[in-house]
């Protein structure tokens, strides 16, 4: 089974954000990045897939250079191979632009299963994983939190409102992670040096052959702000008996809600 | 010609959502300004359980299919990109839920055009052009973003855009639309559909929550934030620190790897306030924290905060809400 896992590298999110100078991105200096959370589930799960059917797990990245140390990463935890379409122009690309690119390397490699992150932490769109699903005319099954793969099919619990819901499809597939569906294995020392001697096969974005219709941007990030401070609150004084009566008064009269 | 603002209606058991009644009475704003038509796309059958003409619809457009009985994102994919190929419509709004949030994307996808996700503010600029606010990085940023090609497609937060009073004397044009589907489009399908047995009430739309963290101390203790969030008729939240522990489900973490909420009342107990805890509640309308620690930095966005010991906290708050109620 070829399954293929596309990583973004991104802010960690003990990151404290602050807003460039242009007010259009965040500003870079003293951000620590990391694998997107989601993805890590995506890998860990491509990983217990290949241990059970066989076959090989290839983590594809689209990005600036330094999107290879998260692909690194990955290839430490056990992924056989990577693949980077390297162009800086793709660390602010929307969303479509992103998955047209994704969705033309997978497309290549002609995979059984295509596993992604619910979203990339940072930009929180969660609309690449679709690009990809659409321009491959694959069936898609978003925030997974239980998946099983049989040779052609999969059966897929996601969390909804208040309920589970079960999808089942065939495969090949596109599915995204949420938090529950495994927990990532850390690199091991083994893994770690095994990744260093394993091969990161750099692409362009031009080799790919897309469209200047393809790569023109469909959103545009107009300004980015802080969320707005918060008014000071207060400290409720008072042992136990005061300060629960003070509370519910406030949240009657102030709040309105009670 | 691009007119009007189509609005996804999602419906479970045949009701229909509120996040989209909401989603409905933003694109009334918009297309009051617009004077252009807002049209509600359901794809059930029978009589819609709300009356969407009240909420903002000028057409009711029902898109009924055998195919449509159960969820799939390829066959309401396909509904909603061939009513938007025959209306074509300037925008198309739906709300952030779980389906919202498959089903947009990939409609999105189909139509080659952006989408913006979670949306907290939608605005029309340059005359017709939507602009969208939406949070990045769980909360910690808001980005002003604008959709350049039509139709622009956006997910709105459940809980976010206020929910006007139903307006009696609406009425609006209904329609069926038929749409052309076979089944060899759909590759996945949902099959099943298991209602939870514990969280009656589900975290994002949710007007109130309380919820725990690490200074809970262990699972047993879990019962103190339930009680006091059933008194509330609200749900159970917590923290990653919670989770992690494995004192509680993950599909109650609010954070950045967990639910991003906005309720009305949000309670904190015995959470100290990470940085990636705040970017999931901190827009909240108002914020209570309850810790022992008063330099704990849930404090720092807490409209009132309570230093003490939730143990003894959080069930007298219970027992006065209880009583509250009762009398």
């Amino acid at each position: 089974m070829k399954i293929v896992v596309c990583v973004k590298y991104v802010p960690d999110t003990a990151t404290k954000i602050r807003i460039a100078p242009s007010g259009k991105e965040i500003d870079p200096a003293d951000v620590a990045f990391v694998v997107n959370p989601y993805d890590e589930f995506a890998v860990e799960e491509a990983l217990k897939i290949k241990e059970k059917r066989g076959g090989e797990v290839i983590v594809v990245g689209a990005g600036s250079e330094q999107a290879s140390v998260g692909l690194r990463t990955c290839l430490a935890m056990g992924a056989d191979s990577a693949i980077l379409v390297q162009d800086p122009s793709l660390d602010k690309a929307d969303s479509f632009v992103l998955g047209t690119v994704l969705a033309r390397v997978c497309r290549n490699l002609n995979p059984d299963l295509v596993l992604f992150g619910k979203h990339a932490i940072g930009v929180d769109n969660g609309q690449v994983p679709a690009v990809v699903a659409d321009q491959l005319d694959l069936p898609q099954a978003s925030v997974v939190t239980k998946l099983d793969i049989q040779e052609k099919s999969f059966r897929a619990e996601r969390d909804i409102e208040g309920a589970r819901e079960i999808v089942e499809g065939s495969l090949p597939a596109v599915i995204t992670a949420q938090k529950g569906l495994n927990t990532p294995r850390y690199a091991s020392l083994k893994g770690i040096m095994a990744a260093k001697k394993k091969q990161i096969a750099i692409q362009t974005v031009e080799a790919l052959g897309l469209s200047a219709q393809d790569l023109q941007p469909r959103v545009s990030i107009e300004q980015m702000t802080l969320p707005p401070s918060r008014p000071p609150g207060r400290i409720l004084k008072g042992d136990v008996s005061e300060v629960v009566p003070q509370l519910l008064k406030l949240l009657h009269e102030e709040a309105k809600i009670l | 010609m691009t007119q009007g603002i189509l609005v996804f209606i999602e419906e479970r058991d045949n009701k229909i959502k509120k996040p989209s009644l909401e989603a409905l009475g933003a694109a009334r704003k918009l297309a009051d300004q617009l004077n252009e038509p807002v049209i509600a796309l359901r794809v059930g059958s029978g009589e819609p359980s709300v009356n969407l003409a009240q909420y903002g619809a000028d057409k009711i457009i029902s898109a009924p299919h055998e195919l449509l009985n159960t969820y799939s994102t390829e066959g309401f994919c396909a509904a909603v990109v061939q009513i938007a190929a025959k209306l074509q419509p300037r925008f198309i709004l739906g709300s952030a839920s779980s389906m919202g949030k498959d089903l947009l994307p990939r409609v999105a996808a189909k139509l080659r055009v952006g989408l913006a996700q979670d949306c907290i503010e939608i605005h029309l600029v340059d005359g017709q052009q939507l602009e969208c606010v939406r949070p990045m990085f769980a909360g910690k940023a808001y980005a002003r973003v604008r959709l350049l090609m039509a139709p622009a497609i956006a997910t709105l937060r459940p809980n976010v855009f206020s929910l006007g009073a139903p307006d009696a004397g609406r009425t609006a044009e209904t329609e069926i639309f038929a749409p052309e589907l076979n089944p060899a489009q759909i590759h996945a399908s949902v099959k099943e559909i298991q209602v939870s047995a514990g969280q009656k009430i589900e975290l994002t739309e949710a007007n109130i929550i309380v919820s725990g963290g690490r200074g809970m101390k262990g699972p047993e203790n879990f019962p103190i934030i339930q009680e006091l969030a059933n008194a509330l008729e609200g749900a159970m939240g917590a923290s990653r620190a919670a989770v992690d522990a494995g004192w509680i489900d993950h599909q109650h973490q609010v954070g950045q790897t967990g639910k991003t909420v906005s309720p009305t009342l949000y309670i904190a107990c015995g959470i100290s306030g990470a940085i990636q805890h705040l970017a999931g509640m901190s827009s909240s309308k108002y914020i209570v924290a309850i810790n022992k620690d008063p330099e704990a930095p849930i404090f720092n966005v807490a409209d009132y905060g309570i230093v003490g010991d939730l143990f003894s906290v959080v069930p007298a708050l219970t027992q006065a809400v209880k009583s509250l109620k009762s009398s």
